[in-house]
């Protein structure tokens, strides 16, 4: 295996159903290539500050930002067409 | 093995079985009730997908009356919450596709580029651990969010749905009308684009 390899298939190593010797194959590579492993944390790293950049905002009250005009707009259009 | 993909709990409580019986037989003030109730939500989704707030509203209009029409065939396998999630999403895709006819812009210049040794071009420096980020929290999702919203929309979308709407691949290649195949190979290159954009933020020694 080689970096582009391993980076082209990180997807499968990460959260694929790899069979145990191609996954041996991506753990060698890893053992061997400190780039790829700076690479592969990046990753993992990159995943979790997207997740976190919109978190916190499910859990809490819905945002006050939903603005009255539509609120009316929707129960007026449901008006309509009931 | 899918990546987790946490959606809301099955089943009701009692609160959201009562609203969701009155509006079966069309009580206003059971729709007016549940409008107050997850518009505000509703509307973050839908700016997400759509960053123009005319159209946000649009789209959860729109979603609200798709699912007022079709109020008598929810059963409850779900929260409402989680139902209306998803045709807000649907609803958004929806209008993004009416918006987006002129062509994509390539997400080749972010993916990695490889030499003929088969390294990367621009070698991977390590990234700072979590704890180091030096940015305040706040400043630090903007600044991700930025980034997200420069990923080209076929790929900025896939991404929102999977990691941030937690819809899992099967749901997203259904809102996208495309192949599992399709959204596994999207998702991963967006990530890969979002790490190149931040990797000069993140990378040991330059901040």
């Amino acid at each position: 295996m080689n970096c582009r390899e391993f980076t082209e298939f990180l997807h499968e190593y990460l959260f694929g159903d790899l069979p145990a010797e191609e996954r041996a194959e991506f753990d060698k590579h890893l053992a061997e290539c400190p780039w790829c492993v700076a690479y592969l944390d990046s990753y993992r790293k990159t995943i979790q500050l997207g997740q976190a950049a919109f978190s916190g905002r499910e859990d809490g009250p819905p945002p006050a930002s939903a603005p009255e005009e539509l609120i009316q707009a929707i129960l007026r259009a449901r008006s309509r067409s009931s | 093995m899918e990546e987790p993909a946490p959606s809301g709990q099955p089943g009701t409580n009692s609160d959201e079985a009562a609203l969701l019986a009155r509006m079966q037989v069309t009580d206003a003030a059971a729709f007016e009730a549940c409008v107050r109730m997850h518009c505000g939500r509703l509307l973050v989704v839908a700016r997400r997908i759509l960053r123009n707030d005319e159209d946000a509203n649009d789209a959860v209009q729109d979603a609200f009356l798709s699912a007022f029409k079709g109020i008598s065939q929810f059963k409850g396998q779900s929260l409402l919450g989680t139902w209306l999630h998803r045709i807000v999403v649907r609803a958004a895709l929806g209008r993004l596709r009416r918006r987006n006819r002129h062509p994509e812009r390539s997400i080749e210049d972010l993916l990695p580029h490889f030499g003929d040794d088969e390294h990367q071009i621009d070698l991977p420096v390590p990234w700072q651990e979590a704890p180091d980020w030096s940015l305040q929290q706040e400043e630090l999702s903007e600044l991700v969010r930025r980034c997200i919203d420069r990923l080209p929309d076929d790929y900025r979308i896939v991404l929102l749905l999977r990691d941030i709407e937690r819809l899992d691949s099967q749901e997203t290649a259904q809102a996208l009308e495309t192949s599992l195949g399709v959204v596994k190979t999207r998702l991963h290159r967006a990530r890969q684009a979002l790490r190149t954009l931040l990797d000069p933020h993140f990378r040991r020694g330059d901040v």
